[in-house]
């Protein structure tokens, strides 16, 4: 069996699955950063797969790809100052601690 | 020969992304990161998406991984290491389940795979598409504005008091 739109999106799906471990699972708020930008890639790639193999000729996927990428420096931007931010008023990146709007 | 390069691509991608979650060291995470893009705009190339992959390179490669790098050395935390919370467990089996969920579902979908050949060059063809009429005018307007705004709350949140 050669290598199809099946294999493409399962390398997504798996990708997107150790993105959201990370995500769900880490402490270090920088590395939650990280493996967002991990679930936004494998998303990426999913896109350009349907684009490739169910409309070739269209290429309406890349298009949605190259607006997910400027959203995504977007977001790491807005995130990254938010991280540094709170490590200036609290020493520390642990997501356990930021506490800040429990009540 | 496309199928061995697929196979490597995707074999680098999710060793890089094992590596992001369970390497102790942050900024080895962040290397290994940038290994992954790499191996995106790989996988990308062999999709025939040329100008996707160029730029995967560009803005991941070359901007996205700086912002996380330098974000790394400013918050000083690279020697508590990369530990995982309370909720690893309970993550782990979520993460299994969706994986299995998504690849059984991709596996029994009967897809619609068009059998023409892939448009090549690319670029031209998404500038039609971004530009062009009945294309995606508004939203690359709209996507300027967010950049703007984003770009103007990093420097708003940043600024020392």
């Amino acid at each position: 069996m050669s290598v199809g739109l099946e294999h493409y999106l399962a390398l997504s799906a798996v990708l997107f699955s150790i993105g959201l471990y990370g995500v769900l699972a880490k402490r270090n708020a920088v590395v939650i950063l990280m493996c967002i930008e991990i679930m936004l890639n494998a998303v990426n790639i999913s896109l350009v797969t349907f684009s490739r193999y169910v409309v070739p000729l269209l290429l309406t996927g890349q298009i949605f790809a190259i607006f997910v990428i400027v959203v995504a420096a977007a977001e790491a931007a807005v995130g990254i100052a938010i991280i540094i931010a709170i490590y200036r008023s609290r020493q520390s990146v642990d997501v356990d601690k930021f506490d800040l709007m429990k009540w | 020969m496309f199928d061995i390069i697929f196979w490597v691509l995707a074999a680098v991608a999710v060793g890089a992304a094992l590596a992001v979650v369970l390497l102790r060291d942050i900024f080895r995470a962040a290397l290994s990161l940038v290994l992954l893009f790499l191996t995106v705009a790989g996988i990308y190339v062999t999709l025939y998406a040329d100008f996707l992959a160029v730029v995967q390179v560009l803005i991941y490669v070359g901007a996205i991984s700086i912002l996380i790098i330098v974000a790394i050395m400013l918050t000083r935390e690279v020697w508590h290491g990369n530990p995982p919370g309370r909720l690893r467990i309970p993550a782990l089996i979520v993460c299994l389940l969706l994986a299995v969920t998504l690849i059984f579902t991709v596996m029994s979908t009967q897809w619609l795979v068009s059998g023409e050949s892939p448009k090549t060059p690319t670029t031209m063809a998404i500038g039609e598409g971004l530009f062009g009429r009945g294309g995606f005018l508004l939203p690359v307007e709209i996507t300027a504005v967010l950049l703007l705004a984003a770009v103007l709350g990093a420097i708003v949140l940043i600024r020392e008091k």
